[in-house]
């Protein structure tokens, strides 16, 4: 397998093809924001938090799924970037109902630390307060759509790792939501396993165990995703 | 009862299929009745049954009455054409066909061309050559016009190489908007790895005010087999689709028939032409998503999947459906391939300019008094455009701007209508080619009014899967409802413009990047009218229902 070198802000780095430029970086010790990747599961290059600037490019790429090539110039920080990725996190914030104090999460949220991370300390744009469901018809698991980033992460998990595919999405544009079964009650699911998987792999207190208080939502990390082996390095 | 029936109402009758009216003998006149959408919705069935039942109650035994795709000008359906003169009748009602019949009692190749519209006069026509012309339900038509007989070449005299070097040398670019040029495109998938190989023909148009793709495949279907068959030939593929948005039945229905028809003609299927080429296109409907216009969207609904974009690279021609190279092109670029082949790639390159090679379909609407579709070279200017060919603002009333590109364009003031219409001179002046939408608006159009519109539009099209585009056209429609409403503050303009930036940049897909661009170009060429809605709360066009105005007393201010 070919290998491509290239420079990572200013640093000449080497990697093999089919890498992405998110992996070179991991493996250098760059830390870059990310929020709907997770290793061990595909890349959909959904939540633009890990957009890198390639020079030659007319618009930041995302690194999760862009893979290195000969030559190529990455800035992973500058002003613009950091605006703009404060701004994701504003947005993901203003669109739903994320309220640390009372979240099951608090403490064990990856939006709340790339909110801390990247200095989003208030909001600009107006909140949306939507009204919105919470799903508690599972025995052991309940899903709260105010908390959700839709990063589809249990969508992938399910699918790709359980092989159940009990979630997918529905609706689009503001309106879209993370369904169960096309919409049935997630306690009627007839595919979903109950496994937690996806629970496990929630980013923030939309997926969560019932019986948990606020706080108490910390994710147990059992080891089912690939992604154990490199963990740590890149996110929390 | 029957003669009643003939003279009364044959709208009231149950839908009856329209029956071509062809004589025995040689035939003097042809009656050619546009059936396309427009026309359609305008009584031309009526048309054509009356059309029928009169030259049979007058005995004219040599002349033809005949289905046609769409005649171009829409805004004065029904529309009927004399063929062998070229005379059009405009408005033609079901209930008083008397002109009609007179025009065809008289009329024949030796009485002249009747002097030709300026609608029509300064029109190039390669692509919509047919239309007007040709049955769109008849093969034979089409190949009595000439139809088939470039993939008969390619098939027999040409091999795939050679098909692609027409295309490249002939300048093409992709007339979905983005202007990539169609011979790379090709290029590509022919250099990229893999087993299998696919054509898919976009015809998921979107766009609103726009009907170019709609008219072509009601009016010429063949044509666009035709061209997706050269496309597959020259790239090896063996299967082709075409995806066409479900709110076009009649498209659908005659793309459907012309399938079949070419299949049983042996121009899709196994072996075409007694060549070792096999090529067959299954029709797949999309299901009112905006954003399936968007190839890698598409891919994913043709696939089965939800229709939402993929990042790009890999472009579909390395990687597109099921993995496969696919070659991926808007219906009018595929209709322009039959045309290049029969004539060859430096005859279409031709015409036009530098960059933007042949011509472009355009459908007209808006403020215009033409509405309807034309086809121009590229290079055309603005002013040709609208004032040339579409006769100019009704009413007479002052052009304020022309939207090109719909949701992902802009819109371009009077003081740009000698700009030549270009993939660059476009982008330069704020706006794109876009799929050839053109909507004139008169001194009656709110600027900031237009903006919230395409905003809306792409807050209701947005997929939902990158937060940019998600919340940014809902943030952004937000901001300018507050602007068309009176309520905005000098603020409200700062973050519309930081969103629209944010979105251009950050959004996954081409929806949500060119989503700011109506916002953009509207602050360019009027933001005093932005500035009247915010600084003195009134909207000088008088459309936006500001509050603190007459308009709404019941929310009137201290």
């Amino acid at each position: 397998m070919s290998v491509h070198t290239f420079t990572l802000d200013g640093q000449p780095v080497a990697g093999a093809a089919g890498e992405t430029i998110l992996e070179v970086a991991t493996e250098q010790g760059v830390s870059i924001p990310t929020l709907c990747h997770l290793d061990g599961l595909s890349s959909v290059g959904a939540c633009r938090l890990c957009v890198v600037e390639v020079a030659g490019r007319p618009r930041p790429q995302p690194a999760c799924i862009t893979p290195v090539e000969e030559g190529m110039e990455v800035v992973t920080r500058s002003e613009e970037l950091d605006e703009w990725r404060a701004t994701v996190v504003e947005m993901l914030f203003v669109e739903r109902n994320h309220i640390c104090s009372i979240c099951v999460a608090n403490g064990d949220c990856e939006l709340q630390d790339l909110a801390v991370d990247l200095g989003v300390d208030h909001f600009e744009l107006p909140a949306m307060s939507p009204r919105l469901e919470i799903d508690s018809s599972h025995r052991l698991f309940a899903i709260d759509h105010n908390r959700c980033v839709l990063c589809t992460r249990c969508v992938r998990v399910c699918d790709e790792i359980e092989g159940a595919h009990t979630w997918d999405v529905m609706g689009r544009g503001i309106d879209a939501r993370v369904v169960s079964d096309l919409g049935t009650p997630w306690g009627a699911s007839p595919t979903c396993t109950s496994c937690g998987k996806c629970v496990q792999v929630c980013p923030t207190g939309a997926l969560f165990e019932k019986g948990r208080a606020v706080g108490e939502g910390a994710k147990e990390r059992r080891p089912f995703l690939p992604y154990l082996r490199r963990h740590g390095a890149g996110t929390r | 009862m029957a003669g009643e029936g003939r003279r009364g109402a044959p709208a009231a009758e149950p839908r009856r299929r329209l029956k071509n009216l062809v004589p025995p003998g040689p035939v003097r006149a042809t009656a050619a009745v546009c059936e396309a959408a427009s026309c359609l919705s305008a009584g031309a069935g009526e048309v054509h049954a009356g059309l029928v039942d009169g030259v049979g109650v007058r005995g004219l035994t040599d002349v033809a009455v005949k289905r046609v795709g769409c005649l171009g000008l829409c805004a004065a359906g029904p529309l009927v054409a004399v063929l062998e003169t070229d005379r059009l009748h405009r408005g033609v009602s079901g209930a008083d066909l008397t002109a009609v019949l007179d025009d065809l009692a008289t009329a024949d190749a030796a009485s002249g061309m009747a002097e030709p519209d300026p609608f029509f006069a300064r029109q190039v026509r390669i692509v919509t050559e047919n239309l007007g012309r040709i049955d769109p339900e008849s093969i034979d038509d089409y190949v009595a016009a000439g139809g088939y007989t470039a993939l008969e070449r390619a098939l027999t005299e040409l091999d795939p190489a050679a098909v692609l070097a027409e295309v490249t040398a002939s300048g093409l670019r992709g007339r979905g908007g983005a202007g990539y040029p169609t011979g790379l495109k090709w290029r590509t998938a022919v250099k990229a790895a893999g087993a299998d190989r696919y054509v898919i023909c976009n015809a998921d148009e979107g766009d609103p005010g726009a009907f170019m793709d709609r008219s072509v495949l009601e009016s010429d279907p063949h044509r666009v087999l035709e061209g997706m068959a050269l496309a597959a030939y020259a790239v090896g593929a063996r299967k082709g689709y075409v995806y066409c948005r479900a709110e076009y039945p009649l498209a659908l229905s005659r793309l459907r028939t012309a399938i079949r028809q070419a299949q049983r003609a042996g121009w899709l299927g196994e072996d075409i032409a007694e060549s070792r080429f096999s090529f067959t296109v299954e029709v797949r409907v999309g299901a009112g998503a905006f954003v399936c216009g968007e190839e890698t969207a598409l891919i994913a609904s043709i696939e089965g999947g939800r229709g939402t974009p993929k990042p790009r690279p890999p472009y579909p021609g390395m990687s597109g459906l099921r993995g496969a190279p696919t070659v991926i092109n808007n219906v009018e670029t595929l209709a322009a391939v039959p045309a290049i082949i029969r004539n060859g790639g430096a005859w279409y390159a031709s015409t036009g300019t530098a960059t933007s090679k042949g011509t472009k379909v355009f459908a007209l609407a808006g403020r215009v008094r033409n509405t309807g579709l034309i086809e121009v070279p590229m290079g055309t200017t603005l002013r040709e455009i609208v004032y040339g060919i579409g006769g100019g603002v009704v009413d007479d009333r002052p052009l304020k701007a022309v939207q090109t590109g719909g949701p992902s364009g802009g819109c371009l003031p009077a003081s740009h209508l000698d700009m030549p219409v270009d993939y660059e001179s476009l982008v330069e002046a704020g706006s794109i080619m876009g799929s050839g939408g053109l909507i004139v608006l008169d001194d009656r159009a709110c600027m900031v009014d237009v903006a919230r519109f395409y905003m809306e539009f792409c807050r209701e099209e947005s997929c939902g899967k990158c937060i940019p585009c998600r919340v940014g056209t809902t943030q952004a429609s937000t901001l300018l409802t507050a602007i068309t409403s009176g309520s905005a503050t000098p603020r409200h303009l700062a973050d519309l413009e930081r969103l629209g930036e944010m979105m251009g940049a950050m959004s996954l897909c081409g929806l949500g990047q060119t989503a700011p661009n109506p916002v953009f170009s509207t602050l360019r060429y009027f933001r005093d009218e932005y500035r009247a809605h915010i600084e003195d709360r009134t909207c000088p066009a008088g459309v936006c229902a500001m509050a603190g105005t007459s308009s709404h007393p019941a929310v009137a201010g201290p």
